[in-house]
């Protein structure tokens, strides 16, 4: 319960700062920062295990790493956008609606029950929605809002008639009491399918996908990072005890169509990453391939799968919010958004230029940065189950994400520009964030204990 | 007279879900669309107290969980129209088909 209070305290703090004081943007960012940086730190200690409200609330050591990870992605968010930030108008509120959302996922994470799983989804989407709609003049960010919250309270309308199937054929909506009951009954397989549609929306599996890249081009860019790595992260979270706890009897049932959805997600996501010009259209096609990875990790049911899935997504965290930081610092300042502009980039920004060649090496999975370790354990958690085809597919899906990280690279350090982007000044803590993020993704794959440390969480 | 049962009640529950989900794939006009959602959610709450009643007397979760759903659906609804009128205010409209600046 502690990381929540935390977060609750620096919610509460917000708004009596906003209300009752004049505070300027810069002291209060600042304030804002150090407060999630303590509150990260303090996700490490003081930690208790067990459960709350008669199984309401449950929490274990993999819950508490979970959470540690969403709060270092948040922290990283306040850094890296902080030119953004500034600049503002309504900046408490920006961080209210997103720690709001981050209370919602660590509800969501550490949910035992169906009701509070619901619940606590709502408080992590809704906020979100509001966000989208962030810079309040502009017209594709009303529309991106606009997309976002019908097809999320569409997808939840879906989650709940199969909650309601579940509770009609079971009797309960308890995530320990659930695995006895299943029966793999047709109907019982039904409220599943209508559950995991739900979770396909939230994590944009492909044919649900499809509000993804409109949402993600629209919304502010600090939004758009927070959607597609906080987001995603905790929904893939909450799958894997979805999968591998509630829904462990109908493991049969749901290895199918994991496998079959992460193949389409691959492809489609890749086949569509291919002719994007706007980067964060861009981003938001290579994120949804990179969610048919995750897939193929899941998809293993052993606890290789569980830990292959956080590691991963630990470093996802660290190499997407570093593209989606040097895409941000780019557009502030000159409101570029094509991949064309970016012609050049090398000769005027070395710097951002070197980090962005480092974020998306790490999510093509090229070997010394940490994505490719990451890469390797899911797909290796994948072949456990010895189903080749599904693996020579993800292989071969890599080779394609491959070009098309290395056409925004060539764009960068190759191709010549009589106008390229003129000299970035960046503030320090964006420095410092892209800094961070640089130093993690060369180390964390190098370093074995982090994932040692996570395969140890898991009993 | 007939006393309704478990499957005339689910049927009706069934059929508005449905209903629903054609009116959200069809309609044009925003408002219309975020009610389409609310039958969708009604119909849950539909299903959720008929199950209690016929089949689990005695476990009350499914009443409980027809109560949230339905503040969920306000909260839900609120935020959902002042995006709306917000975006009624750039657009001059709320025509789905006018919003419509990014494509593919």
């Amino acid at each position: 319960m502690k990381s929540e209070w935390v977060i609750a305290f620096i919610i509460f703090l917000l708004l009596f700062i906003k209300v009752g004081t004049e505070m300027k943007n810069d002291q209060l960012l600042s304030l804002v920062q150090i407060l999630l940086l303590v509150n990260f730190i303090a996700g490490f200690f003081f930690n208790e295990t067990g459960s709350l409200f008669g199984g309401l609330f449950t929490t274990n050591t993999l819950m508490v790493f979970q959470k540690s990870v969403l709060n270092l992605g948040v922290y990283l968010i306040s850094l890296l956008f902080s030119g953004w930030l500034k600049k503002s108008e309504h900046m408490p509120e920006f961080f209210i609606l997103m720690l709001s959302a981050l209370l919602g996922m660590f509800f969501m994470i550490s949910s035992g029950n169906l009701l509070m799983f619901f619940l606590s989804l709502e408080l992590s989407t809704i906020p979100v929605a509001a966000m989208a709609n962030f810079d309040l003049e502009k017209k594709v960010s009303s529309e991106a809002a606009m997309k976002m919250i019908l097809s999320s309270a569409f997808s939840s309308g879906i989650l709940l008639f199969g909650i309601s199937l579940i509770y009609g054929t079971t009797g309960t909506i308890s995530f320990a009491e659930i695995p006895a009951l299943l029966n793999g009954s047709p109907l019982q397989i039904l409220a599943f399918v209508f559950l995991f549609t739900a979770f396909a929306f939230k994590l944009s599996i492909v044919p649900f996908h499809l509000w993804t890249a409109d949402v993600y081009e629209g919304a502010p860019i600090a939004v758009t990072a927070f959607l597609s790595v906080i987001s995603k992260g905790s929904i893939a979270f909450i799958l894997i005890t979805a999968l591998y706890k509630v829904f462990a009897p109908m493991q049969e049932a749901w290895y199918n169509m994991v496998m079959l959805l992460s193949i389409i997600t691959m492809i489609v996501g890749n086949l569509f990453a291919l002719r994007q010009q706007n980067i964060k259209r861009f981003l938001a096609f290579s994120s949804i391939a990179q969610v048919g990875f995750i897939l193929v990790g899941l998809s293993s049911n052993s606890i290789q799968g569980v830990s292959s899935v956080v590691y991963f997504i630990l470093i996802y965290v660290f190499s997407n919010l570093a593209a989606f930081a040097v895409a941000g610092v780019i557009a502030q300042q000159t409101g570029k958004e094509n991949i064309g502009d970016y012609k050049g980039l090398y000769q005027t920004n070395p710097f951002i230029s070197w980090i962005l060649a480092l974020a998306l090496f790490s999510l093509a999975g090229i070997p010394p940065t940490a994505g490719f370790f990451g890469k390797l354990f899911l797909i290796t958690a994948g072949a456990s189950k010895g189903n080749y085809f599904f693996i020579t597919v993800a292989a071969l899906n890599l080779v394609i994400s491959l070009y098309y990280y290395l056409r925004v690279i060539r764009a960068v350090f190759m191709d010549k520009n009589e106008h390229p982007v003129e000299k970035i000044l960046l503030d320090p803590p964006v420095k410092l964030g892209m800094i961070i993020c640089a130093a993690a993704i060369l180390l964390v794959g190098l370093l074995s204990w982090i994932y040692d440390y996570i395969t140890s969480l898991i009993m | 007279m007939m006393e309704p049962g478990l499957y005339h009640l689910l049927f009706v529950s069934t059929a508005l879900f449905f209903i629903g989900v054609y009116g959200f794939f069809t309609r044009r006009n925003l408002v219309t669309m975020l009610m389409s959602i609310e039958l969708i959610l009604n119909s849950v709450n539909i299903n959720f107290i008929a199950f209690n009643k016929y089949l689990w007397p005695h476990k009350m979760d499914g009443l409980f969980f027809s109560i949230f759903v339905i503040a969920i659906a306000a909260a839900e609804a609120a935020v959902a129209i002042a995006i709306i009128i917000n975006l009624y205010r750039s657009h001059q409209s709320i025509d789905v088909e006018r919003a419509e600046e990014m494509k593919f």
